[in-house]
């Protein structure tokens, strides 16, 4: 069963390349995905865009509607997503907990449907 | 007849839930299954007798309708598959388990008949659906109206009316939780040992739940729902034939136990309340006092406590004293001084205040409890202020206990409490 774990960081910019803080940031990031792509569970992770760089689209009485930037505004924000394979809830529950994002913003585990292309 | 076969089916309608939610890996086909054969049990049974193993009876009969429920899904989703490729739409996109091309599997394990001795049967099924139940990524009230539902086999009906509901409110909570279960892919499983603590302390919180809703329903004018702290009872006393080693489990029923065996003499005739110093004690239940206190002398002796041992050994000291003046408050004192350790909360330091008053004296207790009410944090929690009042009564500080009786009332009680409460500012108005 495959798991989109939605990660929500705090608000505000990232360490700039070259610091000790974005050093450990790539370090931290790099052990908890490695280790979950040699469990075998990671299909692909990836950072986004910075949430100013989003549209949210609506479809309302057939009419495309866009809005600039994310659906609600919150403290933290939707910063990227991890795709795990994992064989239950609980399985991805404890990779999602081994993300720095875990510690200081939030983790939405949304189960992916089963789509058979055919 | 009815009586008994009530009794039995009411005995292993956990354990049937259990084994066929764990083999077909649906909770809400399990439920429905084990309650057809219920129903088959009923008109049979009084017929035919009661079989050897009612229990391998049940899941055999209730397996063979699964099956049926499985094969009618599998049919439909293939219906629905074939009219979404017609559509030319994207096929299979149905989400359900592709069951018709594995007819083998099915014939297969419609041929168990569970036929063994019951005794035999290990605590597996009936775990994996109690801690399914309880999964924290459920929400806290879901867990407790689905643990009724698919672990004691309440009826909706029943459940919405302990929860003050209306049924068709608390059906739909509990559709959406098994949904939950089933789309998040919650499995149905016993926990592995490195998370086998956290989670049972999740279980024990729920069958916790369920007795206190029953101890104090919400609102309305009975002060107990007897059936609701039964099943609590029987729940523990089940997790403690399962899991012998588990020392918390063992302090969750004495103490639940223990509490019980007040309940009658906790609500006078006219159904108003009786303070536990006030209680007539020939009314408790000794029986399940000594059973309580036995249970929990036994758990503490495994050095391992944690906060409901330490709530049964409390409740033990109330229990076991065979007059109110003959508590052992001091002891009490310093169990809830353990206690604060386990639950550094505001109710538990409201009780350490209320026993180290009775040990010391109310002065002593009140300057604890005047800290914590200042600090405003329990103003809704009606047993600081009623404690509060009960002390400044006792000092002869009429009007101050008047003032925090209304407190009491302002945070909202059960009507015996109120009526207990009224009675009192009666007295208190007469001196």
């Amino acid at each position: 069963m495959k798991y989109l774990f939605l990660l929500y960081s705090p608000d505000g910019p990232l360490p700039e390349p070259g610091t000790a803080e974005y050093t450990t940031m790539v370090q931290e990031w790099g052990a908890a995905t490695g280790a979950m792509a040699a469990a075998g569970v990671l299909v692909d992770c990836a950072p986004l865009q910075p949430p100013s760089a989003s549209t949210t689209l609506r479809l309302r009485g057939g009419e495309v509607l866009l809005t600039d930037g994310p659906a609600a505004e919150i403290k933290e924000q939707f910063g990227g997503f991890t795709l795990v394979d994992c064989a239950d809830l609980d399985e991805a529950l404890k990779w999602a907990a081994t993300l720095p994002v875990a510690v200081n913003g939030s983790i939405e585990i949304r189960p992916v449907v089963q789509v058979a292309r055919g | 007849m009815t009586d008994r076969l009530d009794a039995v089916l009411r005995e292993h309608w956990w354990g049937a839930v259990g084994a066929i939610a764990r083999r077909t890996s649906d909770l809400e086909i399990a439920e429905d299954a084990v309650q057809e054969a219920c129903a088959a049990a009923i008109a049979q049974w009084p017929v035919d007798g009661i079989p050897p193993s009612p229990r391998g009876w049940l899941i055999t009969t209730a397996w063979h309708k699964a099956v049926d429920a499985m094969r009618r899904d599998a049919v439909r989703a293939e219906r629905e598959a074939a009219a979404v490729r017609e559509l030319g739409g994207l096929a299979g996109m149905t989400g359900q388990p592709d069951l018709a091309a594995e007819p083998s599997w099915l014939a297969a394990e419609a041929g168990q008949s569970w036929a063994g001795d019951d005794a035999s049967l290990g605590g597996d099924d009936e775990l994996a659906l109690i801690f399914t139940c309880c999964h924290p990524a459920l929400d806290p009230a879901a867990r407790v109206a689905l643990t009724l539902r698919s672990v004691c086999g309440l009826p909706v009906a029943d459940i919405a009316a302990a929860f003050v509901v209306a049924e068709p409110t608390m059906a739909q909570r509990l559709v959406r939780a098994k949904r939950k279960i089933r789309q998040a892919g919650i499995p149905l499983t016993v926990p592995g040992p490195e998370a086998l603590a956290e989670r049972l302390s999740g279980v024990l919180r729920v069958v916790y739940l369920v007795y206190t809703q029953g101890h104090r329903a919400a609102s309305g004018t009975t002060l107990v729902r007897a059936d609701l702290c039964e099943h609590a009872i029987r729940l523990a006393r089940q997790l403690v034939r399962i899991l012998p080693a588990e020392p918390e489990v063992a302090g969750l029923l004495a103490m639940l136990l223990l509490t019980d065996a007040r309940a009658p003499a906790r609500t006078g005739r006219d159904g108003s309340l009786v303070l536990l110093a006030d209680q007539d004690r020939t009314l408790w239940n000794h029986e399940q006092i000594a059973e309580g206190d036995a249970l929990i002398e036994a758990a503490l002796r495994a050095g391992r406590p944690g906060a409901y041992q330490l709530h049964a050994a409390i409740a033990a000291c109330h229990s076991t004293a065979p007059w109110a003046e003959a508590t052992d408050w001091r002891q009490i004192a310093v169990l809830y001084r353990e206690l604060v350790r386990y639950e550094p909360t505001q109710v538990v330091l409201a009780n350490q205040a209320a026993a180290i008053a009775m040990a010391e004296g109310p002065e002593a207790g009140l300057a604890i409890l005047d800290e914590i009410a200042a600090q405003g944090k329990l103003d809704r929690w009606p047993q600081l202020h009623i404690a509060r009042a009960e002390l400044l009564r006792r000092l002869g500080r009429a009007d101050d206990a008047a003032v925090a009786y209304q407190q009491a009332l302002a945070a909202g009680l059960p009507t015996a409490e109120e009526d207990f409460i009224a009675g009192r500012l009666t007295d208190l108005a007469g001196h």
